[in-house]
């Protein structure tokens, strides 16, 4: 009697306990997830807690405005330890286990291609967010992978145009491998381009924690421009020295590219007065209304901090994608890699799109010029340009990449 | 390009100051295993350490001077920790015992640093009193090269002063030939290696500290440094001062020329140094044969 009374009022309630989990079950189904595979541990750490930071706001957007017809995005990410076989195992498994629909990240050209060979041979949509030129060419290009970044060669035609002048003479200090050999050879391109000489190059080892030896065959080329073609520690190290060297007085100082955080790892004095590329800083916001709305939701999302130049491509990565996922009306990947392709995006620093042969994302490269003090606002270190407008002038042509037709 | 003899002072100049740095990199890995025969591995974690006992100083003081002074003995202070706590139950076992042990505490202790201070590198500036360039007549050559070149001289000094000229250096040097008969004669020896140690890792965190305005200061700092510091101690022989000095001084020189030459070779050219030694004099241009015996 009790038991059978117990059953009755438990009954319906049961029924809609069920019916309720299918619901959550369906609707998590229905979930659009993006794998976000990025270094947190290892020496990028900063910049991937940074681009993290930046792609949840982006789905924080997307989600606030109602997703697509109700249905929400959701971000999972990974630690790849910036490791290309770690990047591959996580990258297929948000693929197979997690069911991501799509993959962004990649925060090194090494394990950006790995991560690249797992989305082509699944045939998954990914959106790469650091520079590389080699997954522009195409051993490892496919339909389904976008290039988000601005690449090497881009950034040294940009950089070369706007500061070197006919008849200067120009030398390199280069870091000894594929990134130092790339940002040479688009140099020296831009430099026979506009009639300035290549007076010589000294290589040093990745790596290098002192540069004094390096320094006087350098200074005795007596050049106009030196430039760095080197990165993150080795970058701000050699830099330090070589105006320790007094080398600033005599030379202007470019590298390729300048990021934040080697600037703030540097000090202000060390980078005083270096010219640079980038791919965002967000003084960008006085003359772009898509910097601005995104300074001012970074900010308020952050506590007044702005975005940085890693960080934002990872907001322009997802922004577009989603963007793309509404425009295609669903997550199916042959419909959303057309609505990239098909159409300009203007997520964050103005119009950009995906050239057709390589789908590397066409857009503008700013030049920065390193402040020479501390400023009262953290993120206040330096003063833009220079804006080279978005052009496919500045980017190696489909015919020299060897794709066909 | 034109080799003018301007040029090659420069880079003649420009290898002895990389073999000071050299010198004081080597001096406390060899000082160590000399006396203690043990192979610290930490030695570039206590470098890094003393750096960020440097950058944590001179924020706390405002003065490079203050982080200078006080950085080495805070840093002896915890490698003699380390020594009498996880180093001194080891000693009897074999060589590879202590190594290890270091091997994982320099593991230990980079993840510490990466804790507290974080991942990122952060900034040193060069003391305003050093900065800029000093007239080598030739040549301008940076202001605080020339200081850390007077440094290590003055420091090796004070080395050999008291290792060869005090009470206590010739109980360090009785306690490397033969500790059995020094303790039988009444010496504690666990306290002289204990000095020893603390020695030895305090000197590589002043290494630190007056590496931090060169190259800024970075939990990974030490990796490099260890690999140059058993190369030279190797060549110059293990456990002898004046090896470590003629060892750092000529590897730097060789690499600055190199640079010159044949650039390409620059790196190579320590390792080549140290493959010829191996081969032709197995104990090291100036060390004792069978330390390690």
């Amino acid at each position: 009697m009790k038991s059978a009374k117990l059953a009755s009022t438990l009954l319906p309630r049961a029924v809609s306990a069920v019916a309720l989990a299918s619901a959550a079950v369906l609707s998590h189904a229905q979930t659009i997830k993006i794998g976000l595979p990025v270094p947190l541990t290892g020496p990028y750490g900063a910049e991937a807690k940074d681009q993290v930071r930046n792609a949840e706001l982006a789905v924080k957007q997307f989600n606030d405005a109602g997703g697509l017809h109700g249905r929400k995005a959701e971000l999972l990410v990974r630690d790849d330890k910036l490791n290309p076989g770690e990047a591959a195992t996580r990258t297929l498994e948000l693929i197979e286990k997690d069911g991501a629909q799509f993959i962004v990240g990649g925060l090194s050209a090494a394990t950006q291609l790995s991560i690249n060979n797992v989305t082509r041979q699944r045939k998954v949509i990914y959106v790469s967010i650091s520079q590389s030129d080699v997954i522009n060419e195409p051993p490892d290009a496919s339909p389904y992978t976008f290039h988000e970044a601005l690449n090497p060669y881009m950034t040294t035609q940009a950089v070369g145009r706007h500061v070197f002048k006919k008849g200067m003479k120009i030398a390199f200090l280069t870091a000894d491998y594929a990134y130092g050999h790339e940002m040479t050879r688009g140099f020296t391109r831009v430099a026979r381009d506009v009639g300035a000489e290549v007076v010589g190059e000294v290589k040093h080892p990745l790596g290098a924690q002192d540069y004094s030896t390096f320094l006087p065959r350098l200074k005795a080329l007596n050049p106009d421009v030196l430039v760095f073609n080197n990165f993150g520690a080795d970058n701000r190290i050699a830099i330090k020295q070589a105006g320790d060297f007094g080398m600033k007085k005599a030379m202007k100082f470019v590298t390729p590219i300048l990021t934040y955080t080697a600037r703030v790892a540097g000090g202000a004095g060390v980078y005083e007065g270096v010219v640079g590329g980038t791919q965002y800083y967000w003084e960008l916001q006085d003359n772009t209304p898509s910097a601005k709305a995104f300074n001012a939701a970074f900010q308020a999302a952050n506590g007044g901090r702005y975005p940085s130049d890693y960080g934002a491509m990872a907001y322009s990565a997802v922004k577009s994608l989603l963007a793309a996922v509404r425009t295609a009306g669903g997550t199916e990947t042959d419909k959303v890699a057309q609505a990239l392709r098909s159409a300009p995006y203007d997520s964050y620093k103005g119009r950009q799109f995906y050239r057709a042969c390589d789908q590397q994302s066409v857009q503008s490269v700013l030049l920065v010029e390193s402040n020479a003090k501390d400023a009262a606002h953290p993120d206040d270190v330096f003063k833009l340009l220079h804006v080279e407008p978005a052009s496919e002038s500045l980017l190696r042509s489909c015919q020299e990449l060897g794709f066909k037709g | 390009m034109n080799l003018t003899v301007d040029l090659l002072a420069l880079q003649l100049f420009t290898g002895v100051a990389l073999g000071a740095i050299y010198v004081l990199l080597a001096v406390g890995l060899s000082l160590i295993f000399g006396m203690l025969t043990v192979v610290n591995f930490a030695h570039g974690a206590f470098f890094m350490l003393g750096a960020y006992a440097g950058v944590w100083l001179a924020d706390r003081t405002g003065s490079f001077w203050w982080a200078l002074l006080l950085a080495p003995p805070l840093v002896a202070a915890l490698g003699m920790l380390c020594e009498r706590w996880l180093i001194r139950p080891l000693y009897g076992r074999g060589i590879d015992y202590p190594l290890l042990l270091t091997f994982g505490l320099a593991y230990m202790m980079v993840e510490a640093v990466r804790m507290v201070f974080g991942k990122a590198a952060l900034p040193f500036d060069t003391p305003e009193a050093l900065q800029g360039a000093t007239s080598l007549g030739f040549t301008d050559f940076p202001t605080y090269r020339l200081f850390v070149i007077a440094v290590v001289v003055a420091l090796l000094l004070a080395l050999w002063l008291l290792i060869e000229k005090t009470p206590f250096g010739l109980i360090v040097r009785a306690g490397a030939r033969d500790p059995v008969i020094v303790r039988v004669l009444g010496v504690d020896v666990s306290r002289v290696w204990l000095v020893v140690f603390g020695v030895g890792t305090g000197i590589a965190a002043l290494a630190g500290v007056l590496s931090a305005p060169l190259q800024g200061v970075s939990p990974e700092m030490g990796t490099s440094v260890l690999t140059v510091a058993f190369v030279v101690t190797v060549v110059g022989g293990m456990g002898s001062l004046m090896g470590a000095v003629v060892a750092g001084l000529l590897i730097g020189i060789v690499e600055s020329m190199a640079v010159l030459f044949f650039p390409e070779a620059a790196k190579v050219s320590m390792f080549v140094i140290m493959a010829a030694v191996l081969l032709l004099r197995p104990q090291g241009l100036f060390g004792r044969a069978g330390l390690l015996a």
